[in-house]
């Protein structure tokens, strides 16, 4: 737990001011009594035991964390971890038990029923993994669709729909109807409905999941463009690790409901909280996920190293180990302000890269 | 992703083609429809009143005075005849004979009969006991003492008789019918159509030819039951044994089964529970009808509601409707709680517990784990069950004092006919008289009361939507209405509708009855578009709120089992005999269906949809307007077909209360001879109405609904 505390105290931008999402112990537990469960013992029972006690279900356990403006943030879980229930608590599509939801600093939880509303309308936009359309509507009124439920005309709302039509690539299908395109289609049109609305915050609950992989792996180089295009703020929902370090600046891990670890990918993979996290990421290539600061050791003698161009303590060690294989001897590893703050060598970096090309312990004699 | 972003890829590089469909070009149907519109009411205007092809009550023409000949020559000439004599005349003089003496021995009150009231009694609740438990059993005694205490017992066994004659006949043709029609597609596409024209004709009309070929009676009773309630039980079958999971047919046939092994081995035991559910239906329509069969001279509780429907007397009709009403309920809550007791599940639960000894034969009590029962969660107590072999004795044990009951029941008067308590201090309230009168003064105080109302209700419908729709649409030239019928229905539905309506008007024109027709038709449209309001209303408040479905959807179920023309009873008491009852009595009738169908429909729009639209901040209306009434088109649009068709039954049954047209025809057909032929061309003129709505709202449906 202490590195737990320490991973998010490093993340960038954690002030809660500050954050574009700021969640403080927020639980969900169902059941009929729920409301007067907060606050007792049982709540520290496990789920089965809570259940087989009082016919309640914990869906989400004591969860905080805070999202900065621009980052991707992902929560990752298996199925029944609680993941969609978290996100859908973020937006109050269901009601949390106990916990508070700041977005852009205002409280969420404490809301009417009008400003959440409007909340919805203007600040905070979902896609979900089935798509959830309209078939009885175009793509176009789709994706205006929500312009069109806060009240804007007509003329208004088809140009902005076709700005986001034309931006994720859709154009020339506006005026198809849903099932008419295909599964991957359809959840671009969620994403330009998510979009058109100009939110401050875009939440994804397994977007793709129901996507075979090629077309999945597209669509997370879309969310990846439009990041940047863009630059929202997302909370990116899914089941796939491959998918959650492949988009997430950072990655917070469920399990029965709970936080097991917050971390940015290489956190992750190089330092796991406990066994669970361990074995899921065992089939993780580290080389690609983990960087110089994962691999590097202090150097023993201040000179060590010096003969090479340093690499930043950031670059993943896939692409640092051509130039380290190249270099003479050992390469200095320097921090984002130049101070040197390790050495990698040729040891180093095939520990990595064999271990999993081979998928068993390194021999010492790899060198 | 901080150090590996890629440039933006080019976004067609890998993203999968879709063939870029064509949007659809719009129809511009609603314009079209507003033109149509527009030319009839000009027309209207301009040639008001002209060949509208009136008939005066009295009056008939050529095909009636036909009919009329047709009749007589099989009165005269039927005797010899081999097809009515040989074939119809042995069915007939058969199925007459054989309720004849159930009637006799049975439900009428003879000592040394087979059984009195007593025994049926007993007989009854071992029945029930034995096939739906014990909550059926009150239910049943407590029905069956009522109809005695009110002097309905006579009445009520016959209509007993007569719905489970007509519902083992239907057992015996449907089942081998269904699995027939499961096991080869062409049988299934030629009966169909078949069980598609005996559920779309109004009962009403085929009341007549009948009566012709089966003489009036309890024969003729059975056979028109026969016909409404054959086609759920052969559809529910063929479906339930369609439905059987694809996969268990492999298996079975992996494993080597004959077709016959299959069926009976895998596709039966699995279909049970919705075979048991299709007898339900055709129970419930078989009571239906054999009220309806009151007006061929079945025998059964019918009667008395006609009889006091005529005289207007809502008191007794009401005794007698109460008594219909109950058997309804207890025959629907009996055959469900039986199609509850064939799930398969209740079988396939291991013994757990200790088991016993009794009577030299193992019995084991199951006392079944709470995950296990359909409770959990609810707190309820561990049930307990006994096994088959119990089961089979404890029924045995039982069944012997049923036994000595229905023995003594023919040996002693007041056992064998039922005693008559007009003496007995507070039963003596619930006797026939008494309560009818009670009725009577209860139906005056809320008439009274509701008058302005109901009055002011009546006035408002009768001259803002009746009057002005029944004038644009009777009262003008035949040629002109047809026309516009014609264009509304390929402009709803394409050529085929129309095709269809086209014939259909042919056959209304033939029957002479055009200007009947039409009213019928007007009444049948305002009723539909009452039973449309109240169930868009009532239909979304239930899909949208869990708790006001628990609340609403019992009654609907309730209305749902209650016979069609003992709707006519409250209609009449408040608005009296006129046209306007037999609408309020069709809307009624209507409204459960509808708006079930409606509520469905909108708690069937994917919850997906719902949560994506509900994140993008949408108040209640717009929840209402643009996703959910949008998303259950196809539930509206079955509602409305099937509103259709209740409601022009409906409407028809409501020519005994003063509704008029048609119905009046039909029934005034079996009161005077010489109106007889006209009767049955209302009938043709009916069918031909009600094939032609359903064939329209069809299309349309297919059209709209998507």
């Amino acid at each position: 737990m202490t590195e737990l505390a320490e991973n998010t105290r490093t993340t960038p931008g954690a002030e809660s001011d500050r954050a574009a999402l700021s969640v403080h112990g927020l639980w969900k537990v169902f059941g009929p009594n729920a409301d007067k469960l907060v606050g007792t013992p049982d709540l520290e029972l496990s789920r089965q035991e809570l259940q087989a006690k009082s016919g309640h279900v914990i869906g989400v356990r004591d969860v905080s964390f805070d999202v900065a403006p621009g980052e991707v943030f992902v929560v990752m879980g298996l199925s029944g971890s609680g993941k969609s229930t978290l996100v859908r608590l973020l937006t109050r599509l269901i009601e949390p038990t106990a916990g508070t939801v700041l977005l852009d600093g205002e409280d969420l939880t404490g809301m009417g029923e009008d400003q959440l509303r409007d909340i919805r309308r203007r600040k905070v936009s979902m896609v979900f993994q089935h798509f959830g359309l309209l078939p009885h509507r175009k793509v176009i009124d789709n994706i205006a669709f929500g312009l069109e439920v806060r009240g804007e005309d007509k003329a208004g709302r088809r140009s902005r729909a076709q700005e986001m039509v034309d931006l994720v690539g859709l154009s020339g299908y506006e005026m198809n109807y849903p099932d008419q395109l295909s599964g991957g289609m359809q959840q671009r049109v969620g994403l330009a409905r998510a979009l058109a609305g100009d939110p401050a915050v875009l939440m994804f609950d397994e977007p793709f999941s129901a996507l075979d992989p090629l077309i999945r792996r597209d669509m997370q180089k879309e969310v990846i463009r439009l990041h940047h295009e863009v630059g929202k703020t997302m909370v990116f929902i899914t089941h796939d690790l491959d998918e959650a370090l492949k988009l997430g600046d950072r990655i917070l891990i469920m399990r029965d409901g709970a936080i097991v670890q917050v971390g940015a990918p290489d956190e992750i993979i190089g330092a796991p909280a406990d066994s669970y996290v361990r074995d899921f990421t065992a089939e993780v290539p580290k080389s690609h996920v983990l960087t110089l600061k994962w691999v590097m050791r202090a150097p023993s003698s201040p000179d060590e190293g010096a003969g090479a161009p340093p690499l930043p303590d950031t670059t993943v060690v896939r692409e640092a180990a051509r130039a380290v294989l190249a270099a003479d001897g050992p390469v200095r590893v320097v921090d984002a302000s130049g101070t040197v703050v390790g050495v990698v060598d040729d040891e180093d970096i095939l520990r990595v890269v064999v271990v999993e090309s081979h998928d068993e312990p390194a021999p010492a004699s790899a060198s | 992703m901080t150090t590996t972003l890629a440039p933006p890829p080019p976004a067609a590089s890998t993203k999968e083609e879709q063939p870029r469909s064509a949007p659809a070009p719009s129809r511009h149907t609603g314009r079209k429809l507003l033109v149509v519109l527009v030319l009839w009411l000009v027309a209207w205007a301009v040639l008001r009143g002209k060949q509208t092809l009136a008939l005066a009550n009295a009056d008939t023409t050529g095909l009636h005075e036909w009919f009329n000949g047709i009749r007589d020559k099989v009165q005269l000439l039927g005797q010899d005849n081999w097809f009515f004599h040989g074939v119809l005349g042995t069915v007939a003089s058969a199925l007459d004979s054989f309720v004849g003496a159930v009637q006799a021995h049975v439900s009428t009150v003879v000592p040394g009969d087979w059984v009195g009231w007593f025994g049926v009694l007993a007989l009854a609740m071992w029945l029930t006991y034995t096939l739906a438990g014990l909550r059926s059993t009150v239910l049943v005694t407590a029905v069956l003492l009522f109809l005695g205490v009110a002097g309905l017992w006579t009445d009520g066994l016959d209509t007993l008789i007569v719905t489970l004659v007509a519902v083992v006949i239907c057992i015996v043709i449907g089942l081998p019918l269904g699995i027939a029609m499961s096991r080869s597609r062409r049988t299934s596409a030629i009966v169909t159509p078949a069980l598609d024209v005996m559920q779309t004709m109004p009962s009403f009309a085929y009341l007549t030819p009948i009566a012709l070929f089966f003489g009036i009676g309890p024969a003729c009773a059975i056979v028109l039951t026969l016909i409404y309630a054959l086609p759920p039980l052969v559809r529910i079958t063929e479906h339930g044994l369609n439905s059987v999971a694809e996969n268990t047919v492999e298996a079975g046939r992996s494993l080597g089964v004959t077709k016959g092994q299959l069926l009976r081995q895998v596709q039966l035991p699995m279909a049970k529970r919705t075979i048991v559910v299709g007898i339900n239906q055709c129970t419930m329509a078989a009571l239906s009808m054999a009220t309806i069969a009151a007006l061929v001279n079945g025998p059964g509780l019918g009667k008395p509601v006609i009889a006091a429907l005529q005289t207007l007397n809502v008191g007794a009709a009401s005794v007698a409707g109460l008594g219909i009403v109950l058997i309804a309920i207890m025959l629907d809550r009996t055959t469900t709680a039986a199609s509850e007791r064939s799930a398969p599940g209740g079988q396939r639960v291991a013994a757990v517990g200790s088991p016993g000894v009794f009577g030299g034969r193992t019995l084991v009590l199951e006392k079944l784990p709470r995950w296990a029962t359909e409770d959990t969660g609810r707190g309820s107590a561990a049930r307990m069950r006994l096994t088959p072999g119990g089961r089979r004795l404890v029924l045995g044990l039982i069944l012997l004092p049923a036994l000595v009951g229905a023995f003594y029941s023919t040996r002693y008067l007041q056992l064998s006919q039922f005693p008559d308590l007009s003496g007995v201090p507070v039963l003596n309230e619930i006797t026939a008289g008494p309560l009818s009168t009670h009725i009577n003064d209860l139906t005056d105080a809320v008439v009274n009361a509701l008058t302005g109302v109901t009055n002011g209700f009546k006035n408002f419908v009768t001259s803002v939507m009746l009057n002005p729709l029944q004038s644009v649409m009777s009262d003008l030239p035949w040629w002109v209405m047809a026309l516009v019928l014609l264009a509304v229905a390929y402009l709803l539905g394409g050529w085929r509708p129309a095709a269809v309506t086209v014939a259909c008007e042919a056959v209304i024109l033939g029957t002479g009855l055009w200007y009947d027709a039409m009213v019928t038709l007007t009444m049948t449209l305002v009723a539909t578009i009452i039973v449309m309001l109240v169930a868009v209303v009532l239909g979304v408040a239930m899909g949208r709120g869990r708790r006001t479905d628990t609340v609403i959807r019992p009654f609907l179920d309730g209305f749902q089992t209650i016979p069609a023309f003992v709707y006519l009873v409250p209609a009449l008491a408040l608005f009296a005999a006129t046209r306007f009852t037999a609408i309020m009595a069709a809307v009624a009738y209507a409204v459960p269906i509808a708006t079930k169908l409606v509520a469905d429909g909108v708690r069937g729009v994917a919850p997906t949809t719902v949560e994506a639209a509900r994140s993008t901040g949408i108040t209640r209306w717009q929840m209402i307007s643009k996703v959910q009434l949008p998303m259950a088109r196809e539930a509206l649009v079955l509602a409305t077909n099937q509103g259709l068709l209740y409601v022009l039954s409906m409407v028809v049954i409501g020519g005994m209360v003063g509704g008029g047209s048609l119905g009046y025809l039909i029934v005034q057909g079996f009161v005077q001879g010489q109106l007889f032929g006209k009767g049955l061309a209302a009938g043709i003129a009916i069918t031909a109405l009600g094939i032609m709505l359903d064939r329209i709202a069809r299309y349309a449906a297919a059209r709209y609904g998507r």
